[in-house]
């Protein structure tokens, strides 16, 4: 369990996240999403207590990740996969980092096995693929065996295997009653992962839905319909909150404010010929860039920021 | 690799523990010997120390028929046989920026404070390694520079011998000054967060300092030049009484309350600092 209260953060002039609050909750996957440089991963450095937050507050199972006596047994995070140095090997990092609490060398073997690099788990990671190092990441991600995950892109750089490999991962361990909270810049992979998404734009909480909210406000309510009759069947349909216009040709119509199942009952009523009836749907990636986009222009210039991530700053 | 299979994330093995001052410095051990730019550092520091003596030793003996009666009067066998200190420290001292800037280079400080974030127990954890690393291994080639050196010394019957007064405590000296040059290192590397801005400012503060204060009027530069950090710190190798030095004790003293300044300074912007 992951909360987030008025987080706000500066770096110097630009705000990169402004007052945002939500909670993430244990058992499901959580979606972060939002455009590139939208504050993601200053949220998910606040939430491992990398960077402290310039207001408010944020915690992990009740107390700030610092607090805890075994952070890594709380939240295993994976934030810039390639920040490993490459002169060491897989074992040597990870052990490492199971050193400083007390972790069992024969757990570091586990999580190797777990992410798939027996075959180099000696090799200097400097010879390793982003794939690899993502793995490697989501290894040391999991070596606490902890209750929260946080992670950023894990599927960036994965093949389609890999990408289906984190799906199953992050929902397995969702399934176990973890609170498994990853970011993505890309919605429709989310909407297949996860089922519940926070949505954020130019550090702003855009949205906090399910995945079945978001999906069903995404479907677009106009139904496309072809009919020679369409005079007829334009006057059927007339009622409040409902609007016919012409689409293409004299005999397609766009109708909005009635199900696909309307207007078919009303077409069948009016003994009205129909060629072809269409919910349309909008893409989830149409959905999300238009309720980002929204944001942005809500947002005009007062926000102004176009920080990007903040690792780039170093 | 393979990706197949039900993932068993919690699988044999439990990971139970917590974070302990003991457990940061196993990591930090085990973060400082698995790599292979540290161990050939520390093994040109190890030969630097232990054959430059050596080396200067023999040339100093095959010369001898040659030198002036001056030379032969000044001539200090202790110095000649510690000579690799000179270029040992700035194996050390590169090296102590090296053990935390090279995490901040790469990123991997991210794991790290991840792992630990209260931060402190981990800049106690490097400086405690390295300090203890750097003097274990300073000390004995230190001895076998001075042992090693003696015997070629006896050429000529220019050698001293370790009970002869204050040559112990200059040998065991040149590691103690070695192991708080890397810890100096460490601190800067600490605060600047950068390696080649540690390393300027670790050549800064040895090299170039005393350079500048030449450049004084005499007496200013006389009055400063006991507490620059280089010559307060080699102090303690002195076998001769040098009255425009500090005595070996209060140098060295003053040598360590320079890092430990530094290394405060490091460990409160640590804390205050987003990584």
């Amino acid at each position: 369990m992951i909360d987030v209260r008025g987080a706000t953060k500066r770096y110097g002039e630009k705000v990169a996240l402004d007052d945002v609050t939500f909670s993430v909750q244990p058992g499901i996957v959580t979606g972060f999403v939002g455009p590139n440089g939208a504050g993601k991963s200053t949220l998910m450095r606040l939430v491992i207590g990398l960077d402290a937050p310039s207001s408010g507050t944020v915690t992990v199972n009740g107390r700030a990740y610092r607090d805890h006596a075994a952070p890594l047994h709380e939240v295993g995070a994976l934030l810039e996969a390639s920040a490993i140095h490459p002169g060491r090997s897989a074992v040597s990092h990870l052990l490492a980092l199971a050193q400083t609490h007390g972790i069992a060398r024969a757990r570091v073997d586990d999580v190797i096995d777990i992410v798939g690099l027996r075959d180099v788990a000696n090799r200097r990671v400097g010879t390793f693929s982003l794939g690899m190092f993502q793995r490697l990441g989501i290894a040391a991600a999991l070596l606490g065996d902890p209750a929260t995950l946080v992670l950023d892109e894990p599927s960036n750089g994965l093949d389609p295997e890999g990408i289906l490999w984190i799906r199953t991962l992050l929902k397995g361990l969702a399934a176990e009653g973890r609170t498994v909270f990853v970011s993505s810049h890309h919605m429709s992979e989310m909407a297949i992962t996860a089922d519940h998404l926070i949505v954020i734009g130019r550090g702003h909480l855009i949205a906090d839905t399910s995945v079945a909210d978001f999906v069903r406000q995404a479907s677009s309510k106009i139904v496309r319909v072809r009919t020679p009759d369409a005079s007829r069947l334009t006057t059927a349909l007339a009622a409040d909150g409902v609007s016919v216009g012409h689409d293409g040709g004299i005999d397609v119509l766009e109708v909005s404010g009635l199900s696909a199942e309307q207007v078919g009952q009303a077409a069948f009523a009016n003994q009205i010929l129909l060629y072809e009836l269409t919910p349309e749907q909008a893409s989830l990636e149409e959905a999300f860039m238009h309720m980002t986009r929204e944001a942005v222009e809500f947002q005009g210039s007062a926000a102004g920021s176009d920080r990007a991530e903040p690792g780039a700053s170093q | 690799m393979s990706t197949t299979g039900v993932p068993a994330f919690s699988a044999a093995h439990p990971a139970t523990g917590r974070v302990t001052q003991l457990g940061v410095v196993r990591s930090e051990w085990t973060k400082l010997w698995s790599l292979r730019s540290t161990r050939w550092t520390l093994l040109v520091a190890v030969i630097a120390m232990a054959g430059i003596g050596i080396i200067i030793s023999a040339v100093q003996m095959s010369h001898w028929s040659q030198m002036s009666a001056g030379d032969r009067a000044s001539f200090n066998p202790v110095d000649v046989s510690l000579g690799g200190w000179n270029l040992a420290q700035l194996a050390i001292g590169v090296l102590g920026v090296l053990v935390i800037s090279g995490e901040y280079s790469t990123g991997s400080i991210l794991s790290t404070f991840a792992a630990v974030p209260r931060r402190l127990p981990v800049l106690w954890g490097k400086a405690g390694v390295f300090a203890v690393v750097t003097f274990c291994l300073m000390l004995p080639s230190a001895f076998v520079a001075f042992f090693a050196s003696q015997a070629i010394l006896t050429d000529h019957h220019v050698q001293t011998s370790l009970g002869a007064p204050n040559v112990a405590r200059a040998v065991i000296g040149a590691a103690l000054f070695l192991a708080v040059i890397g810890l100096l290192g460490l601190a800067l590397g600490a605060l600047v967060r950068n390696t080649a801005g540690g390393i300027a400012a670790f050549a800064g503060l040895m090299y170039v300092l005393p350079g500048l204060n030449a450049l004084l009027p005499a007496s200013w530069g006389n009055a400063i030049s006991p507490y620059l950090p280089l010559s307060a710190g080699s102090a303690i190798m002195a076998i001769r009484p040098d009255p425009s030095s500090l005595s070996p004790w209060a140098g060295f003293a003053v040598f360590c309350g320079y890092t430990a300044v530094l290394g405060a300074l490091a460990a409160y912007l640590l804390i205050r600092r987003d990584t």
